[in-house]
């Protein structure tokens, strides 16, 4: 998210907010599939959950054990003075208490040791998800949604799990022994006391319907504040040179009371829900008191048997009461869960064939035969687009913003598929090898300079973890980049704060191509990489950039039409078209658009 | 807060005490209805006793002595009380949770309005990741804390308090020895929530660095690919993730060890009550009937005290969560207001530099005695290389950053004698990296003055030359822009960014010439467009091309900090021979390049 600004102005509200989301908010039927689907991430533990299920047996038993005990101590031993006798007992309650302890101690452990274990490991497959899918994907997704999803959704599946499951399970049975006891008791009370149960079921259907919905609210609020804070703090300097403060900070206030009327709304629910169910216990009570009082009147049930079914009736609700709280939590675990898994499940476009081999080591042939290509289904950016590039060269993609350009250079590390035709390096069809053994023979130097938060001696070393430090500081000053390096007090231990803001564009730039030098790539795909930074900065990286480029194909994406004069082949894109090619002189002699992108940019200079 | 902070600090928390009654100070607005919830609390109390008292009555005196009447009567009076209950029960929770809602919304509130006011230092020290999990996972902890946690412990304590009463006035010296255990009980809580809580604030940093870990993987993912590190990222990934597991096992151990123990000790109480008391009664010092009644009071007690030992772990978290919270709100920006700032009237755009030195971060000295003046409506050009101290000095004109000596005027006054807001208002800026928000195209360009017409909205887009490609979009102005403007290309993004400066007609402009990555149609709009923008404002531009430096009024050269030359172009072209070589090595090589013969502005 989101619309940080100006939703004031377009009267955007919470209902748009959410929408955009793309979080279906409409109450759909309780969907057990996904809380089954869940369950299964259980399965390598069910060893330790069946242990702390049977922890859990024995405490219920130990805590049955001990009133008897103190039954026998003061019947039998208090009252007939026996103090012997009474100091066993009491040794034997001891034994009891301790063995309550730790059968407690252990059954905790266990439940929130797997909740954590299953956390990490949700965690990680996300994580491990997240990098198998292709750049589509991060295209149309907002990164602080996507956190949520790997923080808090995750955090929720992981109550329901652990501690909800247990639960859930021992109640049942609590419940079924009771309906036992009852009825073989006196099964005409029974049946009485059992009519509230319709009634409890309706309000349980009721409940459910709306809280379903109201807890999808409740996620989508806390998405909806992830996801406005996170843009807010990273555009912060954006905002406050326009003095935005108060506008962005009243949007976040929009999102901020949405989120804490949704949680209001969910809660209330609950809130409604609980005395209902008790009162519902207590019509049960009632109902016991009324037909059991009239029925002893008759003579035909004890005082007893209604004394015991009043124990039974209240204790029979206090399970029932625990399973709805428990249903809360299921709701927000189905809709965390069903997010998580929907990420999950999201297929990888760009997916490595079922037989895909290891690309042998490049040579540096690239062909792209017949290839038209259209992002996600929409217009066609590229038509049937055909260039050969021979080992060694360097191929220069020139044309006006949105020619496609990019595409072609993103097609050739397939970080998209083609929609026809094909994309073949060394003779071989992109799409037979595994991604990353391709990759691993590529380079890129990115448009924008990214650097991640972390050493710069990393930084370099992102292509190639193991490189040795000498490695890291020849790679530098091929880049031009050795010399600022070494002047920082930290040299190149020098941490890179988030977006890079303690290094300059430029020595951003000669970072990223250091790391580019460092991962000896046999392709090199260079993004416009040359032009924003000043005019010594420039000639520094100029300098790099030919050193990067000797001895490997190379595909540049250049505007600067000075910067690819040298180019052994220069491709005019247009329109999804490659509408010419050639080389410098060649493509000015012919007069055609080359020849007058030139002639812009000449007048534009001189003008 | 240190630039570290993603290091595990081991600093000593203070005082938890302290930390949770600033958190509960939030509810302070809210007192009426807590205090009404709280009251609400002990009648329902009152009842839960009660209620199980009348059943008792009516099982006596309606069943056994068989009085229908009275078990009509009675059986409908049980209902009446539940539903008292009910209906105060819902107050009671609804009110808590409202308060508590509130609680963490103005705690949101009062972050996202702190971060706003800090100034550039702070954030560039400081990551997202780590931020949000202070806004989000914290805020949620006081919330539980003010809410429910509070209420539980106050039901707790007051079962306990009446227990402890009902057991002293029923036998004294009884009392005292069963309840010995609770000091040494309170001792042990104490202990455990020292331990616990610098735990928990580990493992909330070590959330942080996974969350950091996995926000820089998404951001860099064209990166990542390109270099096919995916398996080194997770194998990192997964490294935090082991780190984060261990901590929270680690922290489930001890939770797990030392909260049953508080049930033990009450336990022990019993015991000893069964066998010391058992004996009292054998010895005929005690009745039967006190002891039974002394044992269940004692075994009333379990509950509240396992409650109790429930809700310390949430307190320690709770306290390592408001330590942090409270971090950023206790966070001091570099740039603040003085208590006697004025607005600052229209201004007509005199800028004077006055001996300004400045290092950021207080350490790296980045400018040094830096003095020139700018008139209204001159354009000045700085020039010099990476890191000469370029971006320090614009950075400053609007007090991004605060000069660590000397001082800058704005027709003749101190600018930090005006308000953030009156100054910023009256400067735009374009810069290389443009950030765009997610959000439609217009509400981008109107991002400055979001009360703009459609129409100063489209003539602005038209000044920057960017109407043509949005007219040219789907859905026009109304085309949502993602996240990081992937759907825009760099020049388009920059054109944007132009308009949205434009549209504030600032009479300060600062911009970086730099029409960076745009192929050389696109390079020629934003040429004119910043041209347009230059017009009648007093500019301030990071030179890259030697049109611009020629129509420059003032060239200030910069090399380390100091400004090593200053004239016009011809001036410095006679008397700098640094420029000269600049001029020669790139500014002209650009031109020849082109060919030859170019007019003059001027």
């Amino acid at each position: 998210m989101s619309l940080s600004i100006g939703t004031t102005s377009t009267g955007m509200g919470p209902g748009r907010m959410i929408r955009s989301f793309g979080e279906e908010v409409e109450g759909r039927p309780f969907d057990w599939r996904i809380i089954l689907r869940l369950l299964t991430f259980l399965r390598p533990h069910w060893p330790r959950m069946v242990v702390a299920f049977l922890l859990m047996l024995l405490a219920s038993g130990l805590s049955l054990v001990v009133p008897y005990l103190i039954k026998i101590a003061i019947d039998q031993h208090i009252a007939q003075g026996d103090a012997p006798a009474l100091g066993r007992v009491a040794l034997l309650m001891a034994c009891a208490f301790l063995g309550l302890y730790a059968v407690t101690a252990g059954q905790q452990y266990l439940l929130s040791w797997v909740g954590q274990r299953l956390l990490a490991t949700l965690r990680a497959q996300l994580f491990h998800h997240l990098q198998v899918l292709p750049l589509g994907y991060h295209d149309t997704h907002i990164v602080g949604v996507t956190l949520s999803r790997v923080i808090s959704d995750v955090a929720v599946i992981n109550e329901l799990l652990s501690e909800g499951l247990v639960t859930l399970v021992g109640d049942l049975l609590i419940l079924v022994g009771i309906i036992v006891t009852m009825l073989s008791m006196s099964p005409r009370l029974a049946l009485l006391s059992f009519s509230v149960l319709p009634l409890m079921a309706l309000a349980t259907i009721l409940f459910a319907r709306r809280a379903q919905v109201a807890f999808r609210h409740t996620r989508a609020g806390i998405a909806a504040i992830v996801g406005d804070l996170a843009e807010d703090i990273s555009g912060m300097r954006v905002i406050q040179a326009f003095a935005r403060e108060d506008i962005s900070h009243e949007h976040f206030d929009e999102v901020n009371r949405a989120n804490r009327e949704a949680h209001v709304m969910a809660m209330s629910l609950s809130f409604v829900f609980l005395p209902t169910v008790e009162f519902l216990g207590m019509l049960a009570t009632a109902v016991v008191l009324w037909f059991g009082g009239r029925a002893v009147a008759q003579g035909e049930l004890t005082l007893g048997v209604v004394v015991a079914f009043l124990a039974y009736v209240s204790r029979f609700f206090q399970p029932i009461r625990e399973l709805s709280q428990l249903y809360t939590t299921m709701q927000a675990a189905m809709a965390g869960g069903e997010r998580v898994l929907a990420l999950l499940d999201s297929e990888p476009e760009v997916a490595d064939a079922p037989d895909a081999f290891e690309m042998p080591p490049v040579v540096g042939r690239i062909e792209l035969r017949d290839v038209s290509f259209s992002y996600r289904g929409e217009t066609r950016v590229l038509h049937q687009v055909n260039l050969t590039v021979e080992p060694g060269q360097t191929v220069a993609l020139v044309g006006p913003t949105g020619a496609g350009k990019t595409s072609i250079a993103n097609l050739i590390a397939r970080f998209y598929d083609v929609t026809a035709g094909g994309v073949l390096i060394d003779g071989i069809d992109v799409r037979q090898v595994g991604q990353r053994s391709l990759r691993r023979q590529m380079g890129l130097v990115p448009q924008d300079p990214f650097l991640f938060s972390g050493a710069i001696a990393d930084n370099i070393r992102f292509g190639c973890p193991d490189a040795l430090d000498s490695a890291v500081e020849e790679a530098a000053r091929l880049a031009n980049a050795h010399e600022f390096i070494a002047a920082l007090p930290d040299g190149y231990g020098t941490e890179i704060l988030e977006g890079g803001v303690n290094l300059s564009v430029g020595q951003r730039q000669l970072i990223c191509i250091a790391r580019a030098v460092l991962a000896d790539p046999r392709i090199l795909i260079l993004d416009e990489a040359t032009s924003s930074v000043d005019t010594v900065t420039e000639m520094l990286i100029q300098q790099a950039l030919q050193r990067l480029l000797t001895g490997r194909t190379a595909i540049v994406i250049a505007h600067r039409l000075s910067t690819v004069r040298h180019a052994d082949l220069i491709c005019v894109v247009d329109g999804g078209r490659i509408v010419e090619r050639g080389r410098h002189e060649e493509l000015l002699a012919r007069g055609g658009t080359y020849r007058e992108l030139y002639e812009r940019q000449f007048v534009d200079t001189a003008s | 807060m240190s630039p570290d902070t993603q290091t595990t600090r081991i600093k000593p928390p203070p005082d938890a005490g302290r930390i949770l009654w600033r958190c509960y100070r939030y509810l302070r607005p809210y007192w009426r209805r807590v205090t009404v919830a709280w009251t609400a609390l002990l009648c329902i109390n009152l009842l839960n006793v009660a209620i199980p008292q009348l059943v008792r009555y009516v099982v006596d005196r309606g069943i056994r002595d068989q009085d229908s009447r009275f078990l009509g009567w009675s059986v409908l009076s049980l209902l009446g009380l539940t539903l008292v209950k009910g209906g105060l029960s819902f107050l009671q929770n609804r009110w808590v949770e409202t308060s508590s809602q509130s609680v963490a919304y103005d705690l949101r509130n009062a972050i996202h309005q702190k971060l706003a006011s800090l100034s550039f230092s702070y954030h560039d020290r400081t990551e997202t990741g780590h931020l949000l999990s202070r806004a989000v996972q914290d805020v949620e902890r006081i919330r539980f804390l003010t809410g429910r946690a509070s209420m539980r412990m106050l039901e707790g304590a007051a079962l306990l308090l009446g227990t402890a009463a009902a057991l002293l006035w029923m036998n004294a010296h009884l009392a005292l020895l069963a309840l010995a255990a609770i000091p040494l009980m309170v001792h042990r809580a104490m202990a455990f929530s020292s331990r616990y809580r610098p735990l928990s604030s580990e493992i909330q940093q070590q959330l942080a660095v996974l969350t950091t870990r996995l926000e820089q993987n998404l951001r860099g993912a064209r990166v990542v690919k390109a270099f096919a590190q995916e398996e080194a990222e997770v194998e990192r990934f997964d490294r935090e993730n082991a780190r984060w597991f261990d901590l929270s096992a680690l922290a489930s151990r001890l939770q797990a060890v030392n909260a049953p123990l508080l049930t033990l000790m009450t336990n022990a109480g019993m015991v000893f009550i069964i066998w010391y008391g058992g004996s009292l009664v054998i010895r005929g010092q005690l009745t039967l009937g006190e002891l039974v009644a002394f044992s269940t009071y004692l075994g009333q007690l379990a509950e509240p005290v396992h409650r109790m030992g429930r809700i310390i772990p949430i307190l320690a978290m709770a306290a390592a969560a408001g330590e942090r919270i409270f971090e950023i709100l206790d966070a001091k920006s570099d740039v603040e207001e003085a208590a006697d700032v004025t607005l600052l009237p229209t201004i007509q755009g005199h800028v004077r530099f006055e001996g300004v030195s400045f290092a950021y971060f207080g350490r790296h000295r980045v400018l040094e005695d830096v003095s020139f003046e700018a008139l209204p409506g001159q354009i000045i050009a700085l020039l010099g290389a990476t890191g000469s101290g370029k971006s320090s000095i614009i950075n400053l004109i609007p007090r991004f950053y605060d000069p660590t000596e000397g001082r800058i005027t704005l027709d003749g006054r101190d600018i930090r004698e005006v308000t953030l807001n009156s100054l910023r208002d009256q400067i735009g800026i374009v810069l290389q990296e443009t950030t765009l928000f997610a959000s439609t195209v217009r509400e981008n360009i109107a991002f400055g003055r979001p009360e703009a017409s459609e129409a100063d909205v489209v003539a602005a887009a038209h000044a920057a030359q960017a109407h043509d490609f949005i007219a040219r979009m789907p859905q026009g102005y109304d085309t949502p822009v993602g996240e990081r403007g992937v759907t825009l290309s760099g020049g388009q993004k920059q054109r944007i960014a132009i308009a949205r400066a434009l549209l504030k007609d600032p009479r300060i402009l600062i911009l970086d010439d730099a029409t960076s990555s745009v192929d050389t149609e696109t390079e020629q709009l934003i040429q004119q467009a910043l041209e347009r923008l230059m017009c009648g404002r007093t500019s301030f531009v990071i030179a890259q091309r030697l049109s611009t430096v020629r129509v420059a009024d003032l060239i200030l050269l910069l090399d380390r900090g100091r400004v090593a030359a200053r004239g016009t172009h011809e001036e410095l072209l006679r008397t700098s021979g640094l420029y000269v070589e600049i001029y020669h090595h790139q500014l002209r090589r650009q031109d020849t390049l082109m060919g030859e013969g170019w007019g003059d502005r001027r």
